[in-house]
């Protein structure tokens, strides 16, 4: 059975408060780490206008999208409001051995 | 194939719509000035100080002007109170309106919303089908067919503008489509931009905003006097005149479908009163190309990007110098445009040409 998991940065490639975009085949992803250094992923465009969340800020646990200003908890993915009204998917991920993973799942999941 | 254009259609649902999306200019990527990631973080960090502090001087300026407005009704007196209280409420709402709908002005959302909602109803704007209008227009900054803030469309329509200063014009067509709203309805173009899941609160606001005005117009007639009207409807059109004037500044005469807002963008500087009460948008190509940035820390972006960007313009007068000519000679040539020169520090415009 294949291994889930992808390797994506180590933990120290993203700052504190901010996110990287990780493109994956033909897929694009947002990986965060919190002020307390905990790491999220998420679909990496906003749902409203698709534009790349990597480019946007973060303010606790907020991604506001760089371009119409469409804000997502990152945590949950949940839209947080006009222009943002489609909630972001969410993947799993975790740190090993100062290493983020992401588990993409399948298309469709 | 080179497109060859005559009379262009600014409406959403038309030629130049099929035009726009055929070019690769909806929804398009724009030109960005390098910046490092850590200074714009810098830059885009949420503050409640400035924007509290601001709104507590507005709020006191309304209330201050419109009590002396009151208190002097029926004198001379009267006239540079409201004249006062008609600019604060007419005209500096919109920049409030602005910011707000951004959620950049302050750190926390629900007063970044309630003035949203303040302000939509002091500039006789619906709040949300507005708030996606707005959106639209960063998304498709002055692209024909896409945009739908596109302020002096060409060949300019003199008397439309004229009428504008006084929102002649802009008042009867968003009654209009309010009263649409309260009914339930759409017109097309707004259906190309707002969601389904949002429509319900544009109707519900239509009806909030009509109440109102209705509860204005009736408190009017039982006391046989329009003092009520100076307070609330009339100063959106006695009001609205230094709006139009700072507004017009932001697009006129630049390049249309275009994807480089140094090119359909314009910053102007301007004195601190001004800054106020437009709320610093007057660093105006730096807010379209970086939106997260609040209002107070425009300025420090402008002092970034400078070497990258055109010449600011010293002031409204050397805006206007430049405005009036243009929109005159639009009116007998409508292909015309300003053509902004970079300087030899900037990055090159990207390959596409306005048509």
């Amino acid at each position: 059975m294949t291994d889930p998991w992808i390797e994506v940065c180590a933990t120290g490639d993203i700052e504190k408060e901010d996110l990287i975009r990780f493109d994956l085949d033909a897929r694009t992803f947002a990986i965060y780490r919190t002020a307390d250094d905990r790491y999220y992923a998420t679909d990496g465009l906003c749902t409203h206008a698709e534009v790349h969340l990597a480019g946007g800020f973060v303010m606790d646990h907020i991604i506001e999208c760089p371009k119409h200003n469409g804000r997502f908890d990152f945590t949950t993915g949940r839209a947080q409001g006009a222009p943002a009204c489609v909630d972001l998917r969410t993947y799993p991920v975790k740190v090993e051995a100062g290493k983020v993973f992401l588990n993409p799942g399948l298309p469709g999941d | 194939m080179p497109v060859e254009i005559t009379q262009r259609d600014y409406s959403l649902i038309g030629r130049d719509t099929r035009l726009a999306e055929e070019r690769g200019l909806a929804n398009a990527e724009w030109y960005s000035c390098k910046i490092s990631r850590q200074h714009l973080k810098e830059l885009m960090q949420r503050r409640d100080g400035p924007a509290i502090r601001d709104t507590l001087i507005w709020a006191a300026l309304l209330i201050i002007s419109g009590t002396l407005g009151y208190l002097t009704w029926g004198t001379w007196w009267t006239v540079p109170c409201f004249i006062v209280y008609g600019v604060v409420y007419g005209s500096s709402s919109d920049s409030r309106w602005h910011e707000a709908g951004h959620r950049t002005a302050f750190k926390t959302v629900w007063m970044d919303d309630a003035l949203y909602e303040i302000a939509s109803f002091m500039v006789f704007r619906e709040s949300v089908p507005w708030r996606w209008s707005h959106t639209r227009h960063h998304t498709d900054t002055i692209i024909v067919g896409r945009d739908p803030e596109i302020a002096v469309p060409r060949p300019p329509d003199l008397l439309a503008l004229a009428l504008s200063f006084f929102s002649l014009q802009r008042v009867p067509k968003e009654f209009g489509k309010m009263v649409r709203h309260c009914f339930g309805r759409l017109a097309p173009a707004e259906e190309t931009y707002i969601p389904h899941e949002e429509r319900h609160k544009v109707y519900r606001n239509a009806r909030i905003y009509i109440l109102i005005y209705a509860a204005a117009i009736t408190w009017a007639i039982v006391i046989h006097s329009i003092l009520p009207l100076m307070y609330i409807g009339l100063p959106v059109i006695y009001g609205a005149w230094l709006m139009i004037i700072f507004g017009l500044t932001q697009h006129a005469g630049l390049a249309e479908d275009v994807l480089d807002h140094r090119l359909n963008c314009r910053t102007v500087y301007m004195n601190p009163i001004f800054r106020f009460l437009y709320w610093e948008m007057n660093y105006h190509v730096e807010h379209h190309m970086f939106p997260m940035v609040p209002y107070h820390a425009l300025g420090k972006l402008h002092q970034e990007l400078k070497a990258d960007m055109p010449k600011p313009y010293n002031g409204l007068w050397e805006a206007y110098r430049e405005i009036i000519p243009t929109t005159l000679r639009q009116v007998k040539e409508p292909t015309y445009f300003v053509r902004r020169q970079l300087p030899a520090t900037a990055q090159p415009v990207a390959a596409l040409e306005p048509a």
